[in-house]
């Protein structure tokens, strides 16, 4: 195990978990303040990838493509609040996990039928192909810096919003008791819907992003999905600094375990089972960390203060 | 949580759950009788294809139902219930691949590699509630979905498949699908019956008392924790006999049968059917698979129609398919 090799996937695994706190912060907070499981949030990556390929098919300009992108995910995102959502607040978490698993599959196939099963690719943009050098011997794509860069970058403003502003202290206070802050006469339905049109609007973010890197398919929303779960189980439900801490450490440790467990392995047994082994016990590992932070610290690592995971935890 | 109960209109919430199944048993039975016509029927008609959908709609039903003791019987909402299936499956199918293909030593292994699995997921999974037992589940699910993935000598990503269904008393027996389809349905018959004497049971009623009250079932003594376990590592046995006979059925195993997609189609069988009935479990596995046969013939983006049909179902169908029946169509 070389020391590039490793500078390099401690850069790829920075960006995964960047990527996962763009999708984990919608979820921990539509969770957190809502008490809302929302399984459909996956697709919203998906939506973001999907729709960056059709602007760039006609613009041809990935920059506009963005913007256009991410016009369209937050629509969509207010779409699905509208006509479906809306009803589930209320609702206990069985019928929410159902109702949002059957828009999972209908918006699977639906982008299966409108852009075909076979993955698309959008290509980066111009001014951010090629690649820097580190180092001897370690060269690094600036496309993904970009990513890196744009995801801090969010990450800092989402915090800036969070813990400086009217909304961000409606956001905090809605996770903490969502019934108390309705009762002081905050329009707590107009709060959800910007809640979920902003975390739509992340998630969709997260998908443009990946778009010129990972093939565009469908379902690629599913697995992404499953980690930011584990992230905000690990972070604290309805912690957006825990979502944060967590995405960075899953993204880093599932990247870094799946390139080296085998050659770390290696180092006390013989290299085949080494090689059986090592990959199952890599891909399990954020897993395993998640439960054992469930088992041990329940409310995550960095739960959000007042908050008890919602109405499930606090029952 | 008592929010299924609140949202059940008063004169149900009214009933306890036993007077309600002891009128509706008759749907369960109206079902296995319905299955057990299906091989002379199929014989009729020519062709195994009415076999085949009745093999798998039993097996999931047995699947359901032991979702069923776990969702709606333990409030323990578990989004990993594939799981155990898939450790069934691989468990009996590891064992044949290496030459120990009798059902007498597959089924008893499976069973057995499903309770160790829920054993020790359970024993966590368990001390959570609500929100965080669903993830917990999902996590543990796909655990044990991307240990299936890497064991590279047993097919790794692209599954085991079975030279040839389990022997039974030393005899290619269930190679006739005629008698294998009987199995199955004693299989779930027993599954039942089973799981109707455990909820009527004093198990079964603190059980449904944990999901009523739990503060108040603490303070009559009883400690939660280990009722619940036992009925989680019971729904996760009687999932290893359905990947059990979903392996023979299908003569493969692959990772993707403990995917959370599987998971989730299961608990959205026992949500169609009827959360808390049992016999709603089979119904719900019926009307599924019915309906992803029909939309899948009718278009290949049948899931379109499907994903829809789902959403309404927890949107508007609250009780499912059982509620309908108890009412005669009507509302109260």
């Amino acid at each position: 195990m070389s020391l590039t090799l490793f500078i390099v996937q401690c850069l790829n695994g920075l960006q995964l978990g960047l990527l996962l706190f763009l999708v984990a912060a919608g979820l921990t907070l539509v969770f957190g303040v809502m008490d809302f499981i929302n399984l459909a949030h996956g697709v919203q990556y998906m939506l973001g990838a999907y729709f960056a390929f059709a602007a760039y098919q006609l613009t041809g300009h990935f920059g506009l493509s963005v913007v256009l992108a991410l016009a369209a995910a937050l629509a969509c995102g207010l779409l699905l609040e509208v006509t479906v959502f809306r009803q589930l607040y209320e609702r206990d978490h069985l019928e929410q996990v159902l109702a949002t698993f059957g828009i999972i599959l209908f918006l699977n196939q639906g982008v299966k039928m409108v852009w075909g099963a076979a993955p698309l690719n959008v290509p980066p943009p111009q001014i951010l192909a090629g690649s820097v050098k580190l180092m001897d011997g370690l060269q690094y794509p600036i496309y993904r810096f970009a990513i890196i860069g744009s995801g801090l970058a969010l990450a800092l403003l989402l915090y800036v919003v969070v813990t400086y502003t009217r909304l961000g202290m409606l956001i905090r206070a809605g996770a903490s008791n969502a019934a108390m802050v309705s009762a002081l006469g905050v329009d707590i339905r107009r709060l959800f819907r910007m809640v979920f049109g902003f975390g739509a609007m992340l998630a969709g973010f997260a998908g443009i992003m990946i778009a010129p890197i990972l093939s565009v398919e469908p379902g690629m929303g599913d697995n992404i999905l499953i980690l930011a779960f584990v992230v905000i189980v690990i972070g604290g439900i309805g912690s957006i600094r825990g979502a944060f801490i967590a995405a960075l450490l899953v993204g880093v440790i599932d990247t870094l375990g799946r390139s080296f467990m085998t050659d770390i392995l290696r180092l006390f047994m013989a290299p085949s089972p080494a090689r059986v082994i090592g990959p199952a016990i890599a891909s399990m590992l954020i897993y395993v960390i998640m439960a054992l932070v469930l088992a041990l610290r329940p409310e995550g690592l960095f739960p959000a203060p007042g908050g008890s995971g919602g109405r499930g935890g606090s029952k | 949580m008592n929010a299924a109960m609140n949202h059940a209109s008063p004169s149900v919430t009214g009933t306890p759950s036993q007077a309600r199944s002891a009128n509706t048993w008759i749907v369960a039975v109206a079902l296995l009788l319905a299955l057990a016509i299906l091989p002379p029927l199929s014989t009729v008609m020519g062709g195994k294809y009415l076999l085949v959908i009745g093999e798998r709609v039993m097996i999931f039903a047995i699947a359901a139902l032991a979702l069923d003791l776990i969702v709606g019987f333990g409030a323990m909402i578990s989004m990993g219930h594939a799981a155990s299936l898939g450790v069934g499956a691989y468990a009996a199918g590891i064992l044949a691949s290496h030459g120990y293909d009798q059902a007498e030593i597959g089924l008893p292994a499976a069973l057995l590699a499903s309770l160790v699995f829920s054993l020790a997921t359970g024993a966590i999974a368990v001390r959570t509630k609500g929100a965080y037992f669903i993830m917990i589940t999902l996590a543990f699910g796909q655990m044990a979905y991307f240990v299936a993935t890497s064991l590279a000598p047993y097919g790794g990503d692209d599954g085991l498949t079975l030279a040839h269904r389990s022997t039974v008393l030393g005899a290619a027996h269930l190679k006739n699908e005629t008698i294998f389809f009987y199995g199955m349905l004693a299989c779930l018959a027993g599954t039942w019956v089973l799981l109707r004497a455990v909820i009527a049971s004093r198990f079964g009623r603190v059980l449904r008392g944990l999901k009523q009250n739990p503060e108040r079932m603490r303070a009559i003594g009883f400690n939660p924790y280990p009722y619940l376990l036992t009925a989680y590592c019971l729904a996760g046995t009687i999932g290893g006999l359905a990947g059990f006979l979903l392996l023979n059925q299908a003569e493969f195993v692959a990772p993707a049968y403990m995917s959370w997609q599987r998971s989730g189609e299961i608990l959205v069988i026992v949500l169609v059917g009827g959360v808390g009935t049992l016999q709603g479990a089979l119904l719900g596995a019926v009307a599924y698979l019915t309906a992803e046969e029909v939309l899948s013939h009718w278009t290949e983006h049948w899931k379109i129609v499907f994903g829809p049909l789902i959403t309404l179902t927890a949107l508007y169908a609250r009780g499912g398919l059982m509620r309908f029946l108890r009412w005669g169509g009507g509302r109260t």
